[in-house]
């Protein structure tokens, strides 16, 4: 079941490809994983989905019915850049974003007083957002984001600016709203983020998607017959595998990186090792996020 | 619509709320109070008295320098060298000397002072000296003193508007000129003030990256036009509040005053009644002439169609609020800071004080043709149109005018519409006529 679909989207600034023919399809439930280096389009692709602007061409969708104005409102934006009205007191502020968002007022208010208890915020309830910390008011940003419960969460990177304790009680958060039945986007360039929280991931370079799938998939499909060994000794040359580097563990062992040039698949590494060392691990190295992201994104900058 | 609403709400509230709009509230109708006192005070204040040394050769002028308030005279009979050592020593303010002169030829007449003297005290005895050989040259010619008082005479004009129903208004332009320069004036300072409030408003939205957080669930236009409209209702309660104090405060001090007088008055017939003391003809004609300006006062206002200044102030105080506002909102909304707007603004409110400036011209000819065509180009006309409504003008013209009016604030609404939601969502742009355009064109 998708709960997103993006079809074809083109869109052009007076001379300048922003996007060029995107295509994605982001499941119900999933922690959707947006990359993208800076300028790639990715929060041009947010804001036509959330009608911020109008693409040239192209269609998306929510729940398979095309994305009007009235439906925008299942959507939660959290932009990267962060505002609020610095004037305004937390409370105000939630409730105006609030009804504008099409809550009613009864509603609103007892939503805001809950989030503002979960967030550990409800002392600064009647504090203008100017005499808060920056920390506090990214959580009444995010409150304003996910306030009115929408289907589908965008977070423009949303950890930036939080320290680690508040950062994972965001986490949480958002781990609790998925369990709930909504569907994450992530746009975001920290990957150790992607790595722990998002199930699927799509890449974006130079305004046109050149990945994506689940995470498993792609870190699969990315697999180059890499493995990590942990032995005794120094690793004689060979040419059943090419050696990478290697480096000497905490216990005095050599963690050696290699990869695998025997026919067969590991079996026929592991019997080429044995004959030569001591070995204490063989573990297969699977690509990071980061990997495939900076391999993907370097690969078309040489091909230009 | 609803979203609107909310908009309008808080635009308002938050402004509102405010401590310094409630003290800008009370304090400006204060401060406007304190400033035109201040300028009553200034312009009949006598200046410090005087003390001048007269030296009189001719022996023609003994009587004819009175001291009053800003001078005393004192006649010598020292010479001129220890007058002017008196002077100098700083005994006196200043030496007049008359040597004794022929009446038909006064040549001589000197003025010594340690400073230059006023020209109003040197024209002041200039005046004194003439009237006195005037009076002697007349007398010398056998016109006697009475015949001379009785020749001068006093003559006021009264103004009578024809009206079409063949009859006959008195009107009194002095009454029109100043209520039709105040409105004009005061719609001229609420266009730029809270243009300028709308301006910055933007700005804050703008640099506070509010506006994306906002944009997600309000269109550009309904957040524009709700900004707008909040701030319009901001300065017409704030201009009710206004006229709410300025009647409660002149009922007040009218009370207070006009009963004060009126017992004052009283008390002083009754005491002189009662001890048998005639009232001077004098102090009767002094409160007649009193009454009578109280009276130029209110027939002043009674030739003025009061409730249709009233309509059309408001009418062109919002009207033009709106078309200004509107594009001080564009142009917030195309820059990063308030110091970048500066350049823009300036071209949007050349017509405004263009406005201001003919004024004058306005003022002499309520009718003409200037008058006519800055009172119906919806950039000028909210001042220029409220200058000429207390003097009357052809109900048709009004209505043009006001049509007009309405066809050109929906027009800035729209063109700043089309700049405003772009320029909302650009930063760091070098902004530029070209790019406005650009974004003017852009279809979204």
């Amino acid at each position: 079941m998708e709960l997103l679909r993006v079809e074809n989207i083109s869109k052009n600034y007076s001379g300048h490809q922003a996007l060029n023919d995107v295509s994605l399809s982001i499941p119900k439930g999933s922690i959707f994983g947006l990359l993208g280096p800076n300028g790639a389009g990715k929060t041009t692709l947010i804001r036509i989905i959330t009608k911020i602007i109008e693409q040239d061409s192209g269609k998306a969708f929510l729940n398979d019915s095309e994305i009007t104005p009235e439906l925008v409102r299942k959507i939660g934006y959290l932009p990267e850049e962060r505002g609020l009205y610095k004037k305004m007191k937390v409370g105000e502020q939630l409730l105006y974003i609030a009804r504008l968002k099409g809550l009613s007022r009864a509603d609103a208010v007892s939503k805001i007083k809950e989030w503002l208890k979960r967030l550990e915020l409800t002392p600064w309830h009647s504090k203008n957002i100017e005499d808060l910390s920056k920390g506090m008011a990214q959580k009444v940003q995010f409150i304003a984001t996910v306030l009115h419960k929408p289907d589908l969460i965008i977070l423009d990177e949303p950890f930036s600016g939080f320290d680690p304790v508040n950062a994972n009680l965001i986490k949480d958060e958002i781990l609790r709203l998925r369990d709930q039945g909504a569907t994450v986007i992530f746009s975001t360039h920290r990957m150790e983020s992607v790595e722990e929280l998002c199930d699927h991931i799509a890449l974006i370079n130079k305004s046109e998607k050149i990945l994506d799938g689940k995470k498993i998939d792609i870190k699969n499909e990315f697999k180059d017959s890499t493995f990590i060994i942990t032995h005794e000794g120094s690793l004689p040359p060979s040419t059943d595998f090419e050696f990478i580097s290697s480096s000497i563990t905490e216990t005095g062992l050599t963690e050696s990186i290699v990869k695998d040039r025997t026919e067969g698949g590991p079996n026929n590494l592991v019997k080429s090792l044995i004959e030569k060392v001591e070995i204490h691990s063989f573990v297969e190295k699977i690509p990071s996020v980061n990997e495939i992201f900076i391999r993907q994104v370097q690969g078309e900058t040489v091909v230009l | 619509m609803n979203n609107i609403g909310l908009i309008i709400a808080r635009e308002y509230l938050t402004r509102v709320k405010k401590r310094s709009f409630i003290i800008m509230t009370l304090l400006t109708p204060l401060l406007i109070g304190a400033m035109f006192f201040f300028i009553g005070w200034s312009a009949t204040r006598e200046a410090d008295t005087q003390t001048i040394l007269v030296i009189d050769e001719s022996e023609f002028f003994v009587d004819v320098f009175e001291s009053d308030n800003e001078a005393i005279f004192i006649f010598a009979d020292t010479n001129l060298d220890d007058a002017k050592t008196n002077v100098q020593n700083g005994d006196f303010d200043g030496l007049l000397y008359i040597p004794s002169l022929d009446i038909n030829t006064p040549e001589g007449v000197t003025y010594y002072a340690p400073n230059n003297p006023s020209i109003s005290m040197v024209r002041k005895l200039a005046k004194k000296i003439e009237r006195e050989i005037e009076n002697i040259k007349l007398t010398k010619s056998g016109i006697e003193k009475e015949v001379l008082d009785n020749l001068k005479a006093d003559v006021s004009i009264a103004t009578i508007n024809l009206t079409e129903g063949g009859g006959e208004k008195e009107t009194n332009s002095f009454g029109a000129t100043g209520i039709g320069w105040a409105s004009g004036f005061i719609i001229y300072m609420f266009i730029f003030v809270y243009g300028a409030m709308c301006m910055r408003g933007v700005v804050e939205e703008k640099t506070s990256r509010i506006i994306e957080v906002i944009i997600a669930s309000v269109k550009p236009f309904q957040l524009m036009l709700g900004k707008v409209l909040g701030i319009a209702s901001v300065g017409l309660t704030q201009f009710v509040l206004w006229i709410i104090l300025g009647i409660g405060i002149s009922t007040a001090v009218g009370t207070f005053m006009g009963g004060d007088a009126k017992s004052m008055a009283e008390v002083q017939q009754q005491q002189m009644e009662q001890m048998d003391i005639p009232v001077s003809e004098e102090e009767v004609a002094k409160q007649e002439a009193q009454n009578a300006v109280f009276s130029d006062i209110t027939n002043a206002l009674s030739s003025v169609n009061i409730p249709l200044v009233i309509v059309s102030f408001l009418f062109y105080f919002l009207a033009g609020y709106l078309l200004y506002g509107a594009l001080f909102a564009a142009i917030g909304s195309a820059v990063d800071s308030d110091a970048d707007a500066q350049q823009f603004m300036f071209p949007v409110t050349i017509p405004l004080i263009l406005a201001m400036v003919s004024l004058n011209g306005v003022i002499n000819d309520p009718n003409g043709s200037l008058a006519f065509w800055m009172s119906m180009i919806p950039f000028t006309s909210p001042v220029i149109m409220m200058m000429r409504v207390p003097f009357g003008v052809p109900i048709w013209e009004l209505v043009l005018s006001m049509v007009l009016m309405i066809g050109g604030f929906v027009f800035t609404i729209w063109v700043a519409s089309r700049i405003y939601r772009i320029g909302i969502l650009m930063h760091g742009t070098k902004v530029n006529y070209k790019v406005l355009a650009k974004w003017f064109m852009q279809k979204n």
